[in-house]
């Protein structure tokens, strides 16, 4: 007998053995019951007893002090929840109350719930690429079946002055697009400098300097502005679509809506897209003015080119096709940042984490969307000979 | 119970004054509560039942007034003399307060792990059993909180409560959106709860049956301040409006005759 056991002893009779319960079995002194449990099994592992329990006859619970939850759990799981329950009704000089916890606790054992064993790591590797290969195949059915059900809903309401939501499209505009200038401009009147200090550099050895104008406008015009700002957008405001329509979505307020016999198409996505389609152009706009004023900028200062021979030059070479060109992707770009803005909202589920993951989602979505598709359309231009 | 009461409140709350911007929620209130009673707390909506709640844990600093719980005065402790007290309440909010991006049992494991050092599989087993008590499913532990129905989060948020097994528990509105089935096990499991483990239980409630059955003081918020703080019987003789229309209305008659009948049962 170890003169150290404080909780637990095992007191081994004539022909019974008698398990004393002792001391203060609380939340405290968790991890010492702990040890003396341990001790005491492996003590017994030469007496095989079912799951971890003791073998005993007679428990003895006088020396008890205390016991809480904790302590009642640890019991509960050295004697065995059925066991004791047992013991605990037939033992009648025990306190009404501390039999009542002993119960309860012994009552709330879970059953041994076996967690299946993890499959190998190959089957588990393959099994999440078919997944995530699933899964980005219902995105892209989802993706296309919102834009059906946007496009539905637009035409329905284009013909219903009525239902449109001038106030509301007023507000979306405002925050994605007022809002975004000052950014917008920054941002690409620092990249057209940089893109005309580019130039200077190559076009300097060939001793064609002069080309940077046509560099810059040609860059701007086409592309840079469009992406930039389609970037920008995609990172500013689909976030905010997502994360607008995800707390809505959490609150239950879209089920609220739906409930009122509305759409909640038409009351937040649509004005949310015809917002972008405005914004996202306007913005391309003075992505463009901005991004050339910057290339003019660093002409005038390290390339002794003066703004009115940098607008003569851009007048004579770049030809008004390119603004078109350019000028044509945004409202695609737009139309595919809202969407993808509000599905990711759509598809929050109930916590914050799920807001939050999807809004994540979202922008890189959008993002990678506004790349391929500048891809696609650069390649189709070129075929065409724009 | 009354009379085998401690004459030492360990919680006191004398004039406290709350306030949110000129509304005054509170003005002078005086509050006891004493060992091992389940005090129930009533009034209408809007007469600060859940802020007199969060005042008394120290989320609400009061604008005046003092509160002594443990006989210390929680807001002027210092910092880690105030986690100590403050461990040894058990808080359930109202809309359950789960964490979000963990499972039932890692909700109440957490404070297991953090407060009382266990590691990781005796919390969860721990947790495991807590979640039992409060009468979840096993199933259930391993869920988010987003998939829970109503009231197994106000179980879940029970059983996260009672992890560090707290000498006082507050409850906020507990068996609001329960089944009556539920509402009356939940009952039950304080009861004996607060039998088992002396338990000290403050009750925020407006279900007449919970007050009926379970609480052993009625502490009856109106005007601003305490109106009475008795047994449920002194309580419901006091001549005052409210309380008549509270206790005597149809609902409280029909709460009153139920419990009756449970307890001549018993």
């Amino acid at each position: 007998m170890p003169g150290d056991a404080q909780y637990l002893v095992l007191e081994h009779g004539a022909d019974s053995r008698r398990l004393r319960v002792r001391g203060q079995w609380i939340l405290k002194n968790y991890q010492p019951i702990e040890r003396e449990i341990a001790a005491e099994q492996r003590r017994e592992s030469a007496h095989p007893a079912s799951a971890g329990t003791l073998a005993f006859d007679e428990l003895d619970l006088d020396g008890l002090e205390a016991i809480d939850t904790a302590g009642a759990a640890q019991l509960t799981r050295c004697v065995g929840a059925l066991r004791l329950q047992e013991l605990v009704k037939a033992d009648s000089g025990l306190p009404a109350e501390r039999s009542a916890l002993l119960l309860a606790v012994a009552g709330a054992q879970p059953g041994q719930a076996e967690s299946p064993a993890r499959p190998p790591a190959w089957r588990e590797l393959l099994g999440r690429i078919g997944m995530s290969m699933e899964s980005t195949w219902k995105l892209i059915v989802a993706l296309l079946g919102f834009i059906g059900l946007t496009l539905v809903a637009f035409v329905r309401t284009l013909f219903q002055p009525r239902h449109w939501r001038v106030t509301s499209i007023a507000a979306q505009v405002e925050q994605a697009g007022l809002n975004a200038v000052p950014i917008v401009a920054l941002l690409t009147f620092m990249v057209g400098a940089v893109i005309a200090f580019l130039g200077a550099t190559v076009l300097a050895d060939f001793g064609a300097t002069i080309y940077t104008v046509t560099l810059v406008g040609f860059s701007f015009l086409r592309e840079f502005a469009v992406l930039l700002t389609a970037i920008l957008i995609a990172g500013r405001t689909a976030s905010a679509y997502t994360a607008q329509l995800g707390s809505m979505k959490a609150n239950e307020e879209i089920d609220a809506i739906r409930m009122m016999g509305l759409s909640p198409v038409d009351l937040l996505v649509l004005p949310r897209i015809i917002a972008l389609l405005i914004a996202l152009p306007a913005l391309t706009f003075v992505g463009m003015v901005s991004g050339i004023l910057g290339g003019m900028l660093v002409c005038a200062v390290s390339l002794d080119i003066s703004p009115s021979m940098f607008l003569t030059i851009f007048q004579r070479d770049i030809e008004i096709r390119h603004f078109f060109l350019g000028m044509a992707k945004a409202p695609i770009f737009a139309y595919l940042i809202a969407v993808i803005g509000c599905i990711e909202g759509f598809k929050v589920r109930g916590s914050a984490q799920s807001v939050g993951q999807h809004t994540t989602s979202a922008v890189v979505q959008s993002i990678f969307v506004v790349i391929l598709i500048d891809a696609l359309a650069a390649l189709f231009y070129m075929e065409m000979g724009w | 119970m009354v009379s085998s009461m401690p004459p030492t409140p360990i919680v006191q709350v004398r004039g406290l004054v709350n306030r949110f911007g000129t509304h005054t929620v509170h003005d002078n209130l005086d509050l006891d509560i004493y060992k091992k009673e389940i005090l129930g707390v009533v009034g209408g909506s809007g007469t600060g039942k859940s802020v007199l709640l969060r005042s008394i844990v120290g989320l609400q600093p009061p604008a005046a007034g003092r509160i002594h719980i443990f006989g210390e005065d929680l807001l002027a402790l210092p910092p880690e003399r105030r986690v100590h007290i403050e461990r040894r309440f058990g808080v359930m909010f109202q809309s359950g307060a789960l964490f979000s991006s963990l499972t039932v049992i890692e909700n109440v494991a957490v404070p297991l792990m953090e407060q009382a050092g266990l590691n990781r599989a005796q919390a969860e087993e721990l947790a495991r059993t807590k979640v039992g008590l409060v009468g979840l499913p096993a199933s259930a532990g391993d869920l988010y909180p987003s998939s829970l129905s109503g009231g197994m989060v106000k179980r879940a948020a029970l059983a996260r409560a009672l992890a560090l097994d707290p000498d006082i528990l507050f409850l906020d509105e507990p068996t609001a959106g329960l089944d009556p089935i539920g509402a009356g096990a939940f009952d039950q499991l304080i009861m004996t709860l607060r039998d088992a483990l002396g338990l000290t239980v403050f009750l925020v409630t407006h279900d007449l049956d919970t007050l009926y059955a379970s609480c052993d003081r009625v502490a009856v918020l109106s005007q601003k301040r305490v109106l009475a703080a008795d047994t449920l019987e002194r309580v419901a003789a006091i001549d005052d409006a409210w309380i008549r229309e509270y206790f005597h209305g149809p609902r409280g008659r029909a709460a009153n005759r139920a419990a009756e009948i449970n307890r001549s049962k018993s």
